[in-house]
């Protein structure tokens, strides 16, 4: 069996993440022990072969700052709401599974995304459609399609912020043009 | 430092204690929710918040920059890996019909399946 090696360079975030953990393990950072923490790292990389992980190449640390601190936000807000949920409605909740379309194409975006809305409590990504890049979430209380209109305008909004953070040169593009599209829209009427 | 110390105790006891209180949410969750995906919800999600209290909780408490890493990879390798158990029980529950469809008041993945099973010529 013979497969495509991946070069060094699409290794390397596995790689330098599999040293932190060495090291946060062994609660010691020091030169000696990274080295070998690299060379272990570099060696499982290779013995237990994973498909690579197609990054875009960029990371904007500006974005990921705000981002994170919504997310914490959502995710204080959102445990509430589920743990009164369980109080008041329990056995009466009415659900519902809405369908998302996203604006990127790549796979690494699309886990993201489906990853931070199944962070925060009341989504719950059911299925994904790769060929549109489609999420299908399973919501908590929804009971109009106001609801669903709701979680759609929250899903794109929280693929905007990704993609701005680490998004493909391409959908940061796409997402400038459709801002763009909007505020003429909007100064128009 | 030491003046800080109560100060810091009622910080870290209240922290341990909102994190105490997502495992009652997952509990009741479990019991008054009507289905499983439902319960999925209650089951896996609090718990992100609940670990995070704790962890940091653990943090103020040591105070020692070793334990930190630990504790960060600790939250981080839990961001990874719930939402994918999540995904995985969801999607086997309801690809299996385990769970209620009258409680959905929408469901758009349904008008797909049933679409692409009548273009396969073997629908309902």
């Amino acid at each position: 069996m013979t497969r495509q090696r991946t070069p060094l360079i699409t290794e390397l975030p596995l790689v330098i993440w599999l040293v932190i953990v060495w090291g946060a393990l062994w609660q010691d950072f020091s030169a000696g022990n990274l080295l070998f923490g690299a060379i272990i790292a570099y060696v499982v990389a290779n013995l237990f072969y994973l498909p690579p992980v197609e990054l875009s190449g960029r990371f904007n640390v500006l974005w990921a700052a705000p981002f994170t601190a919504r997310f914490l936000v959502k995710l204080v807000t959102a445990s509430a709401e589920v743990f009164w949920l369980g109080l008041s409605k329990g056995p009466r909740l009415r659900n519902a599974v809405v369908a998302v379309q996203l604006r990127s194409s790549s796979d690494f975006l699309v886990t993201a995304t489906g990853h931070a809305l199944s962070l925060i409590p009341g989504s719950l990504v059911l299925e994904v459609d790769r060929s549109t890049s489609t999420l299908y979430l399973h919501c908590l209380n929804i009971t109009s399609d106001d609801d669903a209109d709701a979680i759609r305008r929250d899903v794109r909004a929280t693929e905007a912020w990704l993609i701005l953070i680490m998004g493909t040169r391409e959908d940061l593009a796409l997402l400038r043009a459709e801002d763009r599209f909007a505020r003429e829209r909007e100064a128009r009427s | 430092m030491d003046n800080l110390q109560p100060a810091l105790d009622v910080v870290v006891a209240s922290l341990l204690i909102s994190g105490a209180l997502m495992s009652l949410a997952a509990g009741i969750g479990l019991l008054r929710f009507p289905d499983l995906l439902s319960r999925m919800h209650a089951a896996t999600k609090p718990q992100v918040l609940g670990l995070l209290l704790f962890l940091l909780a653990l943090a103020i408490e040591f105070r020692s920059w070793a334990l930190v890493p630990v504790l960060l990879v600790c939250w981080i390798f839990q961001l990874l890996t719930s939402p994918v158990s999540a995904h995985m029980v969801g999607r086997a529950g309801y690809r299996t019909r385990h769970m209620r469809r009258d409680l959905l008041t929408i469901d758009e993945l349904d008008d797909v399946v049933e679409k692409a099973a009548r273009q396969r010529g073997d629908g309902p």
